[in-house]
């Protein structure tokens, strides 16, 4: 780390390789298409989970009901917190947020009219209070909060390299710099889970290896768990602990990088019947 | 610390401050100056456009907070100034309740009412809200109108001069520091709204909602706050309305004055603060302007005059559509534009 950082990015109190999600037994239909087929995988703290799968896998529908966004037709999903666990299968997405996920999306969800420094404040809504006449008045309360979180805002900034662009809007930024300063936004809300959604998606081979620096950095350093979507296996098989791999949302297997290689149905699943026999 | 190469800053106040360079301080300190001694110099007309102007100011600050901030369009201004100058004025003439404790609760009560017909945001979005709130307008006018024990039906209420700590509020002199007192509160209270994490949530969900949602806004409770915060203002201008004017009838809280409103956040800048200022100001002094050049070719040109009216709704409509053509951020993105080019003579860019 380049230099010593006050703030703890990462929100787990849980013990490092501690059980931090559980899938259980997740079923999601969307009319006639099973999107997940009963999925039941769990994440540990301080792992770097993979999901990989063809397109269509249901790899992004697993982390939307992780979020809040969709709701499973069936089985749990549970978030560890000391003893106890929070059930995020009913819970409203602000309220799965406040126990501590975050997350960034495939196609880059910012908030484009406003600065990187605002997007990322953004990221300390739910450790912020809010009254609408300390607003109004902004000078006492509001102004001491904004400078209080404002501090470990800068550390995320110092952290994935953004100083230059803090003030600039974020609808006129690189699409390398913007999917970075997702990824910011989603660490200013010190998550116990960080779900990235294909970060590396679109980039060019130096910016992905700024991005998969950055998520070791998130990982090994700061502490925090990621559950990662890429399709670069390259990139998987070499930064992941634990790859869970999904074909038409079924679950075929979950294991180490270099056992999830060797698998006969994961090559299958990718390159089809005839190449693998 | 502003020097000749840019604006730098050494703490975090500092960078929260709205004002830092010197430049900025003296335009601030010109326009205070302009705002105290004007009602010293303006003719009665013009005096009563100024108190127009800032009555305008509060309710389209209200306005841009909701459709400019937060990104819900409302089509109901109108019904909601009609419910705070409504409150306030039959809380005064009919319960003997003070003027000042009256438009307090009008404000609650208009805030109350906006969050209700403010729900089907919840739902709705874009197109689809603007036709409930217009709904929203219709039901309330129809109140107005027909609610004949509460309202007095289409007659007027005719509501006596506030007096103010035992001073006497009949004149526009006196009104002037009053409402232009209050704007200048709103004004201020909206700036700093927007530089906490309350107003950053309200951009959130205008740019996002979903990733909103995802990053702990909880956003169907957000929008019931901005529709709260903006009713609010809203009916503060109203009740403000209903004490200046002295008189309170339905005509003037129709469709026509929720889109008047509307047309002064989209000529003055969506989601500006100051932009709302600039609306608020320009589409009131348009038809004065108008009504005077009206007024003093009426001997020279006879005909031109007549059609006055005519030619006010033309040019009314005419101003939209170009600004929505060429000017689409409004007047604010005109300022500064303005000050980019004194900033950068003698280069373009």
């Amino acid at each position: 780390m380049t230099r010593q950082y006050r703030h703890n990015l990462n929100g787990s109190t849980l013990d490092k390789g501690a059980p931090q999600l559980e899938v259980d037994d997740v079923r999601l239909r969307f009319g006639g298409v099973t999107a997940l087929a009963d999925v039941s995988l769990t994440v540990h703290q301080g792992d770097i989970h993979a999901i990989i799968g063809p397109n269509g896998a249901g790899k992004t529908s697993l982390l939307n009901c992780i979020s809040g966004l969709y709701r499973p037709q069936k089985g749990h999903i549970k978030l560890h917190e000391g003893e106890a666990a929070h059930v995020l299968t009913r819970a409203r997405p602000s309220r799965i947020a406040r126990w501590g996920v975050a997350r960034s999306f495939q196609n880059i969800e910012l908030f484009k009219h406003i600065s990187v420094l605002d997007n990322l404040m953004l990221g300390r809504h739910v450790h912020m209070r809010h009254s609408v006449w300390q607003s109004f008045l902004f000078f006492g309360p509001a102004r001491r909060r904004e400078i209080a979180h404002r501090e470990l805002v800068e550390e995320v900034i110092d952290f994935l390299e953004i100083q230059a662009v803090r003030n600039a809007h974020v609808g006129a930024l690189p699409y390398g710099i913007q999917k970075r300063v997702e990824v910011g936004r989603a660490l200013c809300l010190q998550p116990a889970v960080l779900l990235l959604d294909e970060p590396m998606a679109g980039m060019n081979t130096e910016e992905k290896e700024d991005m998969a620096r950055f998520i070791l950095d998130v990982n090994d350093l700061a502490g925090v768990t990621v559950v990662l979507i890429e399709h670069d296996m390259e990139v998987v098989m070499d930064i992941s602990d634990v790859v869970s791999v999904l074909d038409f949302g079924r679950q075929i297997t979950t294991g180490p990088p270099h056992e999830v290689k060797a698998n006969p149905e994961v090559i299958t699943a990718y390159l089809g019947e005839e190449q693998a026999s | 610390m502003a020097t000749a190469t840019g604006v730098y800053h050494t703490s975090y106040e500092a960078d929260l401050a709205l004002r830092t360079t010197r430049a900025e301080w003296i335009r601030l300190a010109l326009l205070f100056v302009a705002v105290i001694v004007a009602p010293f110099v303006l003719s009665p007309f013009w005096l009563t456009v100024a108190n127009q102007i800032g009555i305008a100011i509060i309710g389209a600050v209200g306005l841009n907070i909701l459709t400019g901030h937060t990104g819900l369009i409302s089509l109901g201004t109108g019904a909601f100034l009609g419910v705070g100058a409504y409150t306030s004025a039959i809380l005064v003439t009919r319960f003997d309740v003070p003027t000042l404790v009256a438009i307090i609760i009008a404000v609650a009560m208009t805030a109350a009412i906006g969050t209700f017909f403010g729900l089907p945001s919840l739902r709705l979005k874009g197109l689809y809200l603007a036709m409930a709130t217009l709904a929203a307008q219709f039901i309330l006018l129809f109140a107005f109108r027909n609610w004949e024990f509460v309202t007095g039906g289409l007659d007027a209420i005719v509501v006596p001069s506030p007096e103010l700590f035992g001073w006497a509020l009949q004149t526009d002199f006196a009104w002037y520091w009053v409402i232009f007192g209050t704007a200048a509160l709103v004004v201020f209270g909206a700036r700093n709204l927007f530089r906490t994490g309350l107003g950053r949530a309200f951009h959130a969900i205008r740019d996002q909602d979903i990733a909103a949602a995802v990053m702990g806004i909880d956003v169907g409770r957000y929008k019931l706050l901005s529709f709260a915060i903006s009713s609010a203002l809203v009916g503060l201008a109203g009740a403000l309305t209903a004490h200046y004017r002295t008189i309170v009838t339905w005509e003037r809280f129709t469709l026509d004055v929720s889109v008047l409103y509307l047309a002064m956040i989209i000529v003055g800048g969506l989601g500006s603060v100051a932009g709302s200022v600039y609306g608020a100001t320009f589409m009131t002094v348009l038809p004065a302007a108008i009504q005077q050049f009206a007024r003093n070719v009426r001997d020279t040109l006879p005909v031109l005059a007549r059609e006055m009216p005519a030619i006010q709704l033309v040019v009314f409509g005419l101003v939209i559509v170009l600004f929505l053509l060429f000017e689409p951020r409004g007047l604010d993105r005109t300022w500064q534009r303005v000050k980019d080019f004194f900033r950068l003579w003698p280069f373009r860019y």
